[in-house]
């Protein structure tokens, strides 16, 4: 727990009834280079908030800082209303990383990575109960994976693997979801189990914070962008669009930092 | 079993027993984060603590298990800072550990050569009761650790970031499990000795995961494996009059090489992909997922 950062007191306990992340002028560096510098940012209920940005961009990064994985060198991150460092009730968030992690070396089925999800809900030594099973068995259906519940993750494709992470953040039933890149190298069906997943958990009231390169057949779940340039927020509003529709007369230019050719990349026009 | 009308030969194969059934339980947890001979270093500082209890006349265990929890903590620390400097850090303990057994080991009143070399390479036929007793009591926290907080410890070792965004003392948990695999050398002292506890953490393991699909079942069929293998190297080592801690750990080792012979046969007669350990990343090491750096966008490896 050493890694947990400083929360921004003063102004988080003033954040509004309902926003589930709150960044307040935050920078973050890695040994004295800066990768984000003076970010603020929220993220309301309900909202399903897209990061965007490069390689390198620094959006990893600044999910990572908001969940207290790195930890930020100044400014705040308030999560549900309080501080990072007082805040306890993870069970309220399911984080969905990039891969499955690296400790690997021993087989694991899907349906005890999935079981891991549940443990920010059960206490310490408790047995799992029938509504932990449930919740197991619901998330990988809505993953579209619970006839694979027996099976070595490590036989599944990139994308289905991936779908089982998403199952695990799932399974501790979150009101807040955070993932880093879960469409990166992912196949089309495992993309569009992913969407559906997700467009379900948004329309259940979910709150989702997702980190991506390429939006693809998740943008239309998406309500805004926010996208990171050279460790600062160049955007925060709509979902960009390809270059092409800019003619559109509702297209709402809000992105005084960054000129549209750095959005290009976005749409894999650079 | 007319071996067994010994009672040195029964405490012998008690103690070695105790040892198959706990190391391999233990070494799952290590082989699943990648730090399976980590162990072996364990083992090394524990013959410091050996030599501290044979200089003062105290008990040898109970100065091993302390020094060898001591040198656990230090090690989860290093792994948790997850400097490039670490692998240094580790070298200078483990080698200052032997060094300092070997030469409290020489200060001491029994400076026998035969005395090192049971500490280093097991001597199960001179277990005594109260060393019976000792590993019994070890080798139940240990599986009391390793079974009763499995769902814990699995999170953990299976990916420690997302344990950490769930909520769990993690720091706690790895401190737990570095202080038990110090008790889980401590255990197989006797039976095995200091320098081949590793391989009853690490070969059941590698052994079992060859066949089986879950970590669940891997843990249960490598410590079935650890207890096979004790007790027929001690049935070995009784009958041919062999060392017994290396007979044990190349019957384990055995029984690895049939497995990977049967699971290779298996596969080429099925002509399919078999369920096999996870390939990982390339250059998935311990600590990795500490560096801090910005992930790549894609990973092409997985």
């Amino acid at each position: 727990m050493t890694e947990r950062s400083e929360g921004h007191a003063g102004r988080a306990e003033k954040a509004l009834p309902g926003t589930v992340v709150d960044v307040t002028a935050g920078a973050v560096g890695y040994g004295g280079r800066p990768v984000l510098r003076d970010v603020n940012m929220t993220v309301r209920a309900g909202e399903v908030v897209a990061i965007l940005g490069a390689n390198g961009s620094g959006k990893s990064t600044l999910v990572r800082a908001i969940l207290g994985l790195v930890p930020v060198a100044a400014g705040g991150v308030a999560l549900f209303g309080t501080p990072l460092r007082r805040f306890r009730q993870w069970q309220r968030i399911g984080y969905v990383p990039q891969r499955v992690g690296a400790g690997s070396g021993v087989p694991a089925t899907v349906g005890e990575v999935v079981a891991s999800g549940r443990l920010a809900r059960r206490g310490l030594l408790r047995p799992a109960s029938d509504g932990d099973r449930r919740a197991v068995g619901a998330a990988l259906a809505a993953v579209g994976l619970l006839d694979r519940v027996r099976h070595p993750v490590a036989t599944l494709s990139g994308g289905q693997q991936q779908r089982v992470l998403i199952a695990r953040a799932l399974a501790g039933e979150p009101e807040l979801l955070v993932l880093d890149e879960p469409t990166a190298g992912v196949d089309a069906a495992s993309q569009a189990a992913f969407a559906g997943a997700l467009t379900d958990f948004a329309g259940s009231g979910g709150t989702v914070l997702l980190v991506a390169h390429e939006l693809g057949p998740l943008a239309p779940v998406v309500s805004r962008a926010v996208v990171v340039h050279q460790g600062r927020i160049a955007h925060d509003g709509p979902v960009p669009r390809p270059a092409g529709h800019h003619a559109d007369p509702d297209h709402d230019h809000v992105h005084p930092h960054a000129p549209d050719e750095h959005l290009g990349w976005l749409w894999g026009v650079r | 079993m007319s071996l067994l009308q010994y009672d040195f030969m029964l405490r012998a194969l008690l103690g070695a027993l105790v040892t198959g059934l706990t190391a391999p339980a233990l070494g799952t947890y290590l082989v699943q984060r990648r730090l399976a001979l980590i162990g072996d270093g364990i083992g090394h500082v524990a013959l410091t603590g050996v030599g501290v209890g044979l200089l003062t006349g105290g008990s040898p265990v109970l100065t091993a298990v302390l020094a060898a929890a001591a040198g656990a903590v230090l090690v989860e620390l290093i792994r948790e800072r997850g400097r490039a400097s670490g692998d240094v850090a580790l070298a200078l303990l483990f080698y200052g550990g032997i060094s300092g057994g070997v030469f409290l080991v020489g200060l001491s009143a029994d400076k026998t050569s035969a005395n090192l070399t049971a500490y280093l390479f097991g001597s199960p036929l001179t277990t005594s009761r109260a060393d019976l007793v000792t590993m019994c009591v070890l080798g139940a926290v240990v599986l009391g650790v390793a079974l009763l907080l499995r769902p814990w410890l699995f999170a953990l070792c299976q990916d420690e970031e997302y344990a950490r965004v769930s909520g769990l003392p993690v720091r706690a948990l790895n401190l737990l499990l570095a202080v038990t695999t110090a008790v889980t050398v401590t255990v197989a002292m006797r039976a095995v000795g200091l320098l081949l506890v590793s391989a009853l953490m690490v070969v059941p393991v590698a052994t079992a995961q060859q066949v089986t699909r879950g970590f669940r079942a891997t843990m249960t069929a490598a410590m079935a494996i650890g207890v096979l293998s004790a007790a027929a190297g001690i049935w070995f080592a009784g009958t041919y009059d062999t060392a017994p801690g290396a007979t044990i750990v190349l019957v384990a080792i055995a029984a690895f090489l049939s497995v990977a012979v049967g699971a290779g046969l298996r596969r080429a007669v099925r002509g399919r992909r078999v369920p096999g350990p996870a390939s990982g990343g390339s250059g998935a090491v311990a600590g990795a997922d500490q560096v801090p750096e910005e992930q790549p966008d894609v990973v092409l490896d997985r």
